[in-house]
């Protein structure tokens, strides 16, 4: 029997109700999902049954994951971090300019770490090849940028609109536009890879990625905020997303932050 | 809304994580990812697995990361993992020389991975330990998991993680030596077997 939209409606109905059932008998805010959101398929056969090992951090100052690798200059080229200049023409579509801080549970910034990014062409194809969607593939975008963060914890991309795709979970079944992020913190354990939103998507309520997460509050946090300062005359729209990394780091390392 | 005001605290609230999808494959992996190991070098040791899901299935669609001390126990600082070309744009690979201690390599199709580095060394109370964070297609978390290597029975015997693990489960975080300084460390995401992870308070 095909799977419907409807189908999926209602079990992320069902998760949402479960988890605001869980918030009304006094269970802690949940700000990420859990591995185990059967409205995404894809998570059945691929979450741990077993319930994780917990380590504290502060019992051990030596653990490998209160460190985190370190990237450089030597890393990166100029053109990363604009995804419209690394092709011989421009690539089709609406350009972006997407910047926001990198910081920590405490507010902090997080300086010179790595950010990564990936997306679909402003017609909802990736330059990958099990991309299965007919959509053009633009010879002039590949959709990759990374970059730095600055001093004050500070990214900035130049990029073009990305398109929303539909991918098969269901019947008719589409992803909201999104930009796919991968961030580091100063210790391992505040590595992150997510998704960033566009403000008013109508696929918001049909997805089944972004509605894994159950918190109405912490949803919206993937959801970037139109910023008229940082949209460039004559050039491009532009959108601030700050970035919040989760994840237990070193106390006894604040000095020379 | 998505701009923190630092100066309210409640306000820094942490972004949600979200699966890499399927398509992270022309953005992530690079040339050398699991070449960690400086060349030559004469601590290197060579790894290798597989990833499974709950069916036993492999995944062709997931990547790792590996983190750890050089073999004198100190965290690597230097930079250079993924080095690029300016006049290319491409990728030069690393160096050869300087250890970054940090290497990322994705599952073939047939769902295997495998990397060179050094063998870590010890830190304080725990046995020496490589850090590992498995992404994949499907998984909503990523996971963190540990190799520790086989051999030193009195190290593994006092290391603070194992000793809270049943027997059985233990095991899944020691790999098998295969000889010549090769070992397998296979990750079963989901059922039998399942390798334990650990979640960081």
């Amino acid at each position: 029997m095909t799977l419907t939209q409807q189908d999926i409606d209602q079990e992320i109905a069902a998760e949402h109700a479960a988890y605001e059932k869980r918030i009304a008998d006094g269970g802690p805010v949940e700000h990420h999902p859990r591995r185990d959101y059967a409205p995404y398929r894809s998570s059945v056969l691929r979450h741990p049954k077993q319930p994780p090992i917990g380590i504290d951090v502060s019992k051990d100052p030596e653990l490998v994951e209160l460190s985190s690798p370190a990237f450089g200059e030597r890393d990166i080229t100029e053109i990363d971090s604009d995804l419209t200049r690394q092709h011989t023409g421009e690539p089709i579509g609406e350009r972006i300019t997407v910047s926001g801080r990198l910081l920590d549970r405490d507010g902090r910034p997080i300086r010179g770490q790595l950010v990564e990014i990936w997306q679909a062409n402003s017609a909802g194809r990736y330059a990958h090849q099990r991309e299965q969607h007919d959509a053009p593939l633009d010879p002039n975008f590949t959709g990759v940028g990374r970059t730095l963060t600055d001093d004050e914890g500070r990214y900035h991309f130049t990029t073009i609109q990305p398109g929303p795709y539909p991918w098969r979970q269901h019947l008719n079944a589409w992803r909201p536009a999104h930009i796919h992020f991968s961030v580091f913190g100063t210790a391992f354990t505040q590595r992150l890879v997510t998704q960033m939103y566009f403000p008013s998507d109508p696929l918001f309520p049909y997805d089944p990625i972004i509605q894994s997460v159950t918190d109405d509050a912490a949803r919206q946090r993937l959801i970037a905020t139109y910023d008229h300062s940082l949209s460039v005359p004559e050039f491009s729209m532009g959108y601030h997303w700050d970035i919040v990394l989760d994840g237990p780091q070193a106390t006894w390392m604040e000095e020379g932050r | 809304m998505t701009k923190i005001d630092t100066r309210r605290p409640e306000t820094v609230l942490p972004t949600p994580s979200h699966t890499v999808g399927p398509f992270y494959g022309h953005a992530l992996p690079f040339p050398g990812g699991g070449d960690i190991a400086p060349v030559g070098h004469p601590d290197t040791i060579t790894l290798q697995g597989h990833v499974y899901d709950g069916a036993g299935n492999p995944l062709p669609d997931a990547f790792l990361e590996l983190w750890g001390p050089g073999p004198d126990g100190e965290l690597p600082k230097a930079d250079g993992s993924m080095r690029r070309d300016p006049a290319s744009g491409g990728f030069l690979g690393r160096n050869g020389v300087e250890f970054t201690g940090w290497g990322r390599v994705q599952t073939d199709a047939s769902g295997h991975w495998t990397a060179r580095t050094l063998r870590p060394g010890a830190r304080g109370r725990n046995a020496p330990y490589l850090s590992v964070c498995v992404f994949a297609r499907g998984l909503l978390v990523h996971l963190f998991t540990r190799i520790y290597l086989p051999g030193d029975d009195a190290a593994l015997a006092a290391d603070p993680l194992l000793t809270r693990l049943d027997e059985a489960r233990r095991g899944t975080l020691i790999a098998t030596e295969d000889g010549n300084g090769t070992y397998r460390f296979d990750i079963r995401l989901q059922g039998e077997g399942e390798t334990v992870f650990l979640e960081f308070q």
